[in-house]
């Protein structure tokens, strides 16, 4: 038995994150919006061997399931993270992250002279695939995947 | 008259240029054509149009007014926020969503980015852009490659200077849209390094194939040109005073410039300027900016007529 399929077998129900690159499991939780608070349990491995990544983390959450919709965000800083529910002990959809067309929901547009910002209202980012950037659909402003995650986890450790 | 795209045109809303094909543009173009040369029908009778002016605009308003009076509609609407229920504090899609139970077209011009789209997800009828913050003037730049393509037909065989302010410029950013669907040979950015292009702008422009190169003096390339568009500095958007002094000059085009251009190169200007377009220019053949102008209301009759499907009434 591998050391993943034991992490992974550890959990009854719920949703594995592997494949994390290194160090970054901590930022996946943030951007998932899990802060510990949900009273949930959630195992955090980090640094641990890979044979694909030489070293990666893994996030494991009890008892949710998480759709692909709550998923594909992480692609923005996981992009070779793998998805796993488990039923049972058992494995029974494995997927990978893949990241979205369009991303609600998360932030207010950095641009202070966006209507969005005025009107009160939720603004979407439109990932541009060819640059590694994304833009708001109202005002039209640009930001690297980068600044737009920095934004995000910003925004999220307020809350 | 094609079917086919006067029904991809009727009921849409106009929010950028990049909305449209350049088929569509063509076809909107064929039908100003039809205007200037044959004169206005009242196609539109009974329809009416609202102006939702956030901001005020003079040229522009009136030449979607006198369009539509043209056509034989009416206009109700503002020309600026003062006296309105907005500057009571009613949130913008409260009124957009008045003037669209009123109206069958709403024309929005606004301060902040993105007013336009909002108000077109809330309106049920179609909503022109005039003008949305920093981001787009979409009606301006159909004007702008209207009066290229009347005056000088083919564009993908010219060469174009931008020259001015094209950091904060909106008209800049529609009118390089327009030219990713048109592709001219070239285009040129001649601005103060304060002033350049912004990075977003330019990688798109340059992602839909158009080749362009920044340059900081005029003479470098004026002997190249066909086109010049010349936009306006605005004074405020310099720290220091002194800074401004200089750099208008050095961007200011005056008649000294028509000794070294090309005999046949067109200069454009969004108007209303300031000081960056000298009044020696004006009884210049170069100079076709009143042209371009006069064509405002000729361009945007059409657009009227293909969005609200008069279509048919004009070449019957
Ligand atoms: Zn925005």
């Amino acid at each position: 038995m591998s050391i993943r399929e034991l992490i992974v077998s550890k959990i009854k129900d719920g949703t594995v994150i592997d494949h994390i690159p290194a160090g970054k499991a901590f930022e996946v939780l943030k951007v998932l919006g899990l802060t510990g608070k949900e009273g949930i349990r959630i195992a955090v491995v980090v640094n641990v061997e890979s044979s694909k990544l030489g070293r990666k983390d893994i996030v494991k959450i009890e008892n949710r399931f998480l759709s692909k919709e709550e998923t594909d965000i992480v692609a923005l800083i996981a992009p070779t993270a793998t998805i796993n529910i488990v039923r049972n002990f058992e494995v029974v959809e494995k997927r990978k992250v893949s990241i979205p067309k369009y991303i609600s929901k998360l932030i207010k547009c950095p641009n202070k002279t966006c209507i969005t910002r005025h009107e009160g209202i939720e603004t979407t980012f439109e990932t541009l695939d060819s640059s590694l950037r994304v833009r708001c659909i109202y005002c039209g402003i640009e930001l690297s995947y980068s600044e737009f995650i920095d934004l995000i986890l910003k925004e999220l450790s307020k809350s | 008259m094609n079917s086919s795209i006067a029904s991809r045109f009727k009921g849409r809303d106009v929010i950028s240029v990049l909305d449209f094909s350049k088929e569509d543009i063509e076809y909107l173009f064929k039908l100003t054509d039809h205007y200037l040369s044959n004169g206005y029908k009242e196609v539109l009778r009974g329809k009416v149009m609202a102006v939702a002016f956030f901001e005020p605009s003079t040229r522009t308003r009136l030449s979607f007014e006198a369009a539509m009076s043209r056509l034989g509609g009416s206009v109700i609407g503002f020309s600026s926020e003062e006296g309105t229920s907005v500057a009571k504090g009613e949130k913008f899609i409260d009124t957009i969503r008045m003037l669209d139970s009123y109206a069958d077209v709403i024309v929005v011009r606004h301060r902040y980015e993105g007013s336009a789209k909002l108000a077109a997800e809330v309106a049920e009828h179609p909503v022109i852009n005039a003008g949305d913050g920093r981001n787009e003037h979409p009606t301006q730049a159909l004007l702008d490659l209207y009066t290229i393509y009347r005056l000088r037909g083919d564009v993908s065989s010219l060469v174009i200077g931008l020259i001015g302010d094209l950091k904060y410029a909106r008209v800049v950013n529609s009118f390089l849209y327009i030219l990713t669907i048109f592709k001219p040979k070239k285009v040129y950015l001649i601005s103060h390094p304060l002033l350049r292009l912004r990075e977003d702008v330019r990688r798109f422009v340059e992602s839909r194939n158009v080749k362009v190169e920044e340059v900081f003096d005029i003479n470098e390339v004026l002997s190249e040109l066909d086109v010049l568009y010349v936009t306006r500095i605005q004074k405020e958007r310099f720290p220091d005073p002194l800074e401004y002094e200089k750099v208008k000059n050095a961007y200011r085009v005056t008649a000294e410039i028509t000794k070294r251009c090309k005999d046949d190169l067109i200069i454009l200007h969004p108007l209303p300027r300031v000081d960056e377009l000298d009044r020696s220019l004006d009884n210049t053949k170069h100079a076709v900016y009143f042209k371009q102008a006069s064509f405002g209301v000729p361009l945007r009759a059409a657009l009227l007529t293909l969005i609200l499907g008069g279509v048919e009434g004009v070449y019957t």
